[in-house]
């Protein structure tokens, strides 16, 4: 019988939307809300 | 497994299955576009009419009610009624399958439509130092309640909606409606839908706490932090429609001229690179916000957005080529673009799909590149520049790219046969036209340092300053008659309309013998390099004009 080749990541991508919508909300959350939040938290506020 | 029954009938053009519960949807949804889009026009005439101060049109007060009436209806509802026809048409029509859950698809639309009503109307009538808040509605600024809850009513129907569309496409995989990867067409509304849960959730969170500050139930809302959150949802929800855009284009290249990607993974990892990384590009709103750092607002709008910028260049090969490859197809073969000139310029879903994607690479992208550089940024942040670049985008893109497909919908799904040949077949061209003659005006305006939203600038001293407001008033006149000329005719035809009977006569579907025939596409291999070119002209004196501001001796 022969061996099943590994799906690429990519290919994932392109079949699962749902592996879409969790990476989509994934990455932009980090890069732009959750480090945006940090920002904000870590401002020192004025005496 | 028990098959499920449901109403539907068979496209004669498409021979697609169209399933009653989903064509009610997309046709409520389509009705609230076009009155959302008559609501937006009639605000931007006034508007213009005011910024052109040879006329100077409304008073002040007046000015910024409209201000904030045109960008709700034609930022948010106009684009978004629209695109919830689209997620409902492409997740079930798209892929022969039926509407889950329609009663909580009614229930959502039902929700968009208060939240439309409940907003005009405060904006309209309420008092105007609570009402005339604009778009963006910046804390601590404080709108009525009214206000912040028809934003939200109107929210959550589209939240919901984005939802149904998911449960539709994995239904259809268990139903087994479809087989391997969804279509590109369905592929990028699904990046819209994944770029919209994103962006509702933080309008939910900015909007939502801001309603709680109005009612006084909560004592403050940080500024930063709501400026932080409104971003994720203002500039993604304009994400949304770019994704949705790119879209529509695809499958108006296929439906006019037979037109089919050069290559299908490379479009869908252009729409894989937008859902990854195109929602950092909100951080441009804050690169002059003092609440930021530098690494921050670098990473964002240079390393991540550069990553969507390659998606756009990718489609701005990919489409063109499209219909080059479909034209060929069809035997306009000869030099380099007998293809475009022989193009079927009378069907006005070719000419509003092409026009729209010019504008919308030479003005809007172009310009929204240029003014994502931190530097650059600097001298065009708040200026007029600003709508210039979205009124190439959103306006002559998004809007003109949607009537487009708005020639297909009204004779496929309400089954009306056009009223007119001609009205249809010059608007794409008035409303194109207008529009690229107001956003050339706008973005050479803003880049002289004309701020957006003041309603005089008589104190400020700047080279053509009449004569580029006299041109962004004359193209706001031509494509206001060119969005008229589209909402009175999709009305009437609506309305007075001959039944279709079999398939509708007008425009054409084009269908293509030879749908796997390979094809080179030489001359959008030239366009691309024309564009490129441009770009790095425009990139280049941008960089110039920066250096000129603060001469070094």
């Amino acid at each position: 019988m022969r061996e099943k080749k590994p799906v690429p990541l990519i290919q994932l991508l392109y079949d699962d939307i749902f592996l879409m919508l969790l990476l989509g909300l994934i990455v932009p959350a980090l890069t732009y809300t959750i480090w945006g939040l940090i920002e904000i938290i870590s401002k020192k506020v004025l005496p | 497994m028990a098959e499920v029954l449901v109403e539907a009938r068979t496209c004669p053009v498409t021979g697609l299955r169209v399933v009653k519960h989903a064509e009610n949807l997309i046709k409520v949804n389509a009705v609230f576009a076009v009155l959302a889009l008559l609501f937006g026009t009639i605000g931007a005439i006034l508007i213009a009419l005011t910024r052109w101060e040879a006329i100077h049109l409304l008073p002040t007060d007046l000015f910024y009610r409209m201000l904030t009436f045109h960008g709700m209806n034609m930022l948010v509802f106009w684009i978004v009624f629209f695109e919830g026809a689209g997620l409902v048409f492409a997740s079930t029509i798209v892929l022969n399958a039926r509407q889950v859950a329609p009663k909580l698809g009614y229930l959502a639309v039902i929700l968009m439509i208060l939240g439309f009503l409940l907003t005009n109307f405060i904006i309209l009538t309420g008092d105007v130092n609570e009402t005339a808040v604009m778009f963006t509605a910046y804390v601590p600024l404080k709108a009525h309640p009214l206000f912040y809850l028809g934003y939200i009513l109107f929210a959550v129907g589209a939240l919901i909606m984005c939802i149904l569309f998911f449960l539709n496409v994995y239904n259809a995989k268990r139903e087994g409606t479809y087989e391997g990867p969804v279509p590109l067409f369905t592929y990028g509304i699904a990046a819209a839908a994944v770029i919209a849960v994103f962006t509702l959730v933080h309008g939910a969170l900015a909007l939502g706490s801001a309603f709680l500050w109005s009612l006084g139930i909560i004592e403050v809302v940080d500024a930063s932090l709501y400026r932080l959150l409104f971003w994720g949802f203002g500039h993604p929800a304009q994400q949304i429609n770019l994704a949705a855009m790119v879209s529509v284009w695809y499958l108006l290249s296929y439906f006019t001229v037979g037109g089919v990607t050069p290559s299908e993974k490379v479009s869908r990892t252009a729409f894989l690179l937008y859902v990854l990384f195109i929602n950092a590009g909100s951080a441009h709103h804050l690169l002059v916000d003092p609440g930021f750092g530098a690494p921050w607002k670098i990473f964002n709008t240079s390393y991540v957005i550069y990553m969507a910028v390659l998606a756009s260049l990718i489609h701005c090969f990919a489409i063109p080529a499209s219909a080059e490859i479909g034209q060929r197809k069809r035997g306009f073969n000869k030099g380099l673009f007998t293809w475009l000139i022989k193009a079927p310029w009378s069907n006005p879903a070719f000419s509003a799909f092409f026009i729209s994607l010019v504008i919308f690479g030479f003005i809007g992208g172009a310009s929204g590149v240029i003014m994502g550089v931190e530097q650059i940024n600097m001298k065009l942040h708040n200026t007029l520049g600003v709508p210039g670049h979205f009124h190439g985008t959103v306006a002559a893109g998004t809007s003109l790219a949607f009537m487009g497909l708005a020639y297909y919908v009204v004779p496929l799904i309400f089954r009306r046969e056009w009223l007119s040949k001609f009205w249809a077949r010059i608007q794409p061209f008035l409303f194109g036209g207008g529009l690229f003659l107001m956003a050339v005006s706008m973005n050479t305006l803003g880049r002289l340092g004309i701020p957006r939203r003041v309603w005089e600038t008589s104190a400020l001293v700047v080279p053509y300053k009449e004569l580029l407001q006299a041109t962004l008033g004359i193209g706001a006149v031509v494509a206001f008659l060119g969005a008229l000329v589209f909402i009175l005719h999709t009305v009437l035809t609506i309305i007075f309309g001959k039944r279709v009977e079999g398939k509708p006569k007008f425009p054409e579907v084009v269908q293509v013998s030879n749908p796997d025939e390979k094809t080179s596409t030489p001359g959008t291999i030239v366009l691309a390099i024309i564009f490129f070119l441009y770009l790095a002209i425009m990139y280049t004196i941008n960089w110039y004009w920066l250096s000129r501001v603060w001469e070094v001796r």
